[in-house]
């Protein structure tokens, strides 16, 4: 059947794709199954054909824009150290769907530059409750908090598996740049210029402070005024 | 003295089941080995609606460019296995409002009606269970209980979904039957017997090495082809599987069945099919008799279930090309065009019957039915223009 079709095709009998009103009885469903034969064994043939992409053993690779939930950023090796969050609660209260939850802690802890800084005691996302809007990451003035890529979030709990803690939500910068390397860099940029800016002004401040140091009371100790 | 090996292969299962019943008393041995064919019937085409299901699946995803299943055992062989637990361990749905016990009965009785008409079907030599003189006539009769079943289903859901694809049921297999019937009566005809074990006995010869299958004549072909249609419509598979229309009444007079009660319909539906099938062999297409005459030292039953199988295949095949019908464009190939073809080929299988053989009888019985099925076509299409759609609003 396929071999007379393909030659009729190529004699130019059948097989013109235009509309037009069968002339023989049942040629059409004789076409059609024609049809279905050719991507039958075709399907057997070329691998072109079968477009699935068998997903646990291939996958795609991901586009580098795609963003799912947030997590939290930290630089250096220790992430309870590193943890760019200074609970500054914008985030939380910009979160339309409420579901960032935040404790800020009462003492002050060096961050991965050693200044020393309020941090999170608790800081929960509830990601059941998330609609991925990426809006605390527009607010964030730390850069503290991205968006991941990890979709593969199956959980035998459907309360406390989707409610992630701080432990939970940290990843290192490494794998912000790993995820989203464009992005990454320039948030990387940023904060070196703006880590560069303080250091000039602070070191300005301290060529000036000698020369006006016997006029003013003695100075408050370095890292309080934030 | 001992039979030919050859011919041992072929009645292993016959001797078999002597040997078996023959250690029982002499009061048992008549119903025992009615058990033990009944057992093997239920065993063996349970297996092949398994297998059926899985191969259809994987069939009907090459068809479309895909893979099908291949997740669950080698490349997915073991899906039906975990479609069954899947099935078992659902649970069981019954409206509130639904006639418990006519909810219940429906799928038992869809599958035991398409058990029965296993009774006459002879699947290898001497390999019939009963031998009935009216064997084709209870087939048919059989059959029919497929119908009461369905509108028990459809009736007793308290639905309108499965009211309506009940209704379309009933009308479609009543429609479809008439031809059914119609098709097959030719070759009763020519058999002169309603016995199916006679019908296939008529067509183990052999000319040189062509078979004497009815379907090498002209009104055999003719008569096969309608059947095989009516077959499909009969059996509720695309492309006219309207009653159960997923897109439109979501699965028909099944609608409110879940779990085993829904795999029950499942099974006695293909189970349906394949005893059609079986027909149409047995009718058509010489029973378990081979194809040619220097291969029938492969065993009878083989030849049978090869032969289901080319047709299950046909069946998906069918099944992934052809979109569903019309509700109306249905009922009108039924008798508008079935009908008259089939009441034509009883026409042609008489002439054939009473011309003396050779080519102009082949001749004259292939215009007898060739003419009408063209004119037919064409009057039918008549009145009907095909233009290209205008769309009021979406344009």
């Amino acid at each position: 059947m396929l071999v007379i079709l393909s030659v009729a095709k190529n004699l130019g009998i059948v097989w013109n794709f235009e509309v037009e009103v069968e002339t023989v009885f049942g040629e059409g469903i004789l076409k059609g199954l024609a049809e279905t034969a050719r991507n039958f064994l075709g399907s057997y043939v070329s691998k072109n054909r079968l477009t699935t992409v068998q997903y646990p053993e291939e996958r795609l690779p991901q586009i580098e824009a795609y963003r799912n939930f947030p997590f939290l950023v930290y630089d250096g090796e220790d992430w309870q150290q590193g943890l760019r969050c200074v609970s500054c609660f914008i985030c939380e209260k910009e979160c339309p769907p409420k579901c960032i939850f935040i404790e800020k802690s009462t003492d002050k802890k060096p961050d991965a530059v050693g200044k020393p800084q309020f941090y999170p005691t608790v800081f929960n996302i509830d990601i059941s409750v998330c609609m991925s809007c990426q809006i605390c990451v527009e607010v964030c003035p730390f850069d503290a908090i991205k968006m991941d890529t990890d979709f593969e979030l199956s959980t035998g709990n459907r309360f406390s598996g989707l409610l992630w803690d701080k432990k939970h939500l940290a990843k290192s910068n490494e794998h912000y740049h790993k995820i989203h390397p464009t992005e990454a860099a320039a948030v990387d940029a940023q904060l070196a210029a703006d880590r560069a800016k303080t250091a000039a002004k602070a070191k300005a401040a301290a060529e000036a402070k000698p020369a006006a140091a016997p006029a003013t009371p003695p100075p408050v100790p370095a890292g309080s005024e934030k | 003295m001992t039979p030919p090996p050859i011919q041992q292969a072929d009645q292993i299962f016959v001797t078999l089941q002597h040997r078996v019943v023959g250690y029982l008393p002499i009061k048992f041995q008549s119903i025992a080995d009615v058990i033990l064919s009944v057992v093997a019937i239920v065993l063996v085409f349970a297996l092949l609606f398994a297998i059926t299901t899985v191969l259809e699946r994987k069939g009907l995803g090459r068809i479309q460019n895909r893979y099908g299943p291949n997740r669950v055992g080698p490349a997915g062989f073991f899906q039906p296995i975990a479609d069954g637990v899947k099935s078992l361990t659902k649970e069981d749905l019954v409206p509130r409002t639904a006639d418990q016990l006519v909810h219940f009965m429906a799928p038992v009785l869809l599958v035991i009606a398409a058990f029965l008409a296993y009774a006459v079907l002879p699947v290898g030599r001497n390999m019939a269970l009963v031998d009935l003189n009216a064997g084709v006539l209870f087939f048919f009769a059989v059959g029919t209980l497929v119908e009461l079943a369905v509108f028990m289903a459809g009736w007793s859901s308290r639905n309108k979904y499965s009211l309506l694809g009940a209704m379309r049921a009933i009308a479609q297999m009543i429609s479809y039957e008439v031809p059914l019937v119609l098709a097959s009566i030719v070759v009763i005809m020519a058999a002169g017997s309603l016995s199916t074990v006679a019908i296939v006995n008529m067509q183990t010869g052999y000319s040189g090495i062509w078979p004497h299958w009815f379907v090498l004549t002209p009104w055999g072909f003719a008569g096969f082809n309608l059947f095989m249609i009516a077959a499909t419509a009969e059996s509720n598979r695309s492309p006219f599987d309207l009653p159960e229309g997923e897109s439109e009444i979501i699965a028909g007079y099944y609608i409110e069945y879940s779990g085993f009660k829904f795999a029950l319909f499942f099974l006695g539906e293909y189970l349906g099919m394949f005893a059609t099938s079986g027909l149409a062999i047995t009718l058509f297409l010489g029973g378990w008799a081979a194809p040619f005459s220097f291969l029938t030292w492969i065993p009878s039953y083989l030849w049978f279930f090869a032969k289901l199988l080319l047709m299950i295949a046909i069946f998906i095949w069918i099944r992934g090309t052809l979109p569903r019908l019309r509700m109306d464009q249905l009922m009108n190939f039924a008798w508008q065009f079935m009908l008259p073809m089939t009441l034509i080929n009883v026409f042609a299988a008489g002439v054939w019957h009473f011309m003396p053989g050779g080519v102009i009888r082949w001749l004259v019985c292939a215009a007898l039915l060739i003419v009408p099925a063209f004119l037919l076509s064409r009057g039918l299409k008549q009145g009907k223009k095909f233009a290209a759609r205008t769309y009021r609003f979406a344009d």
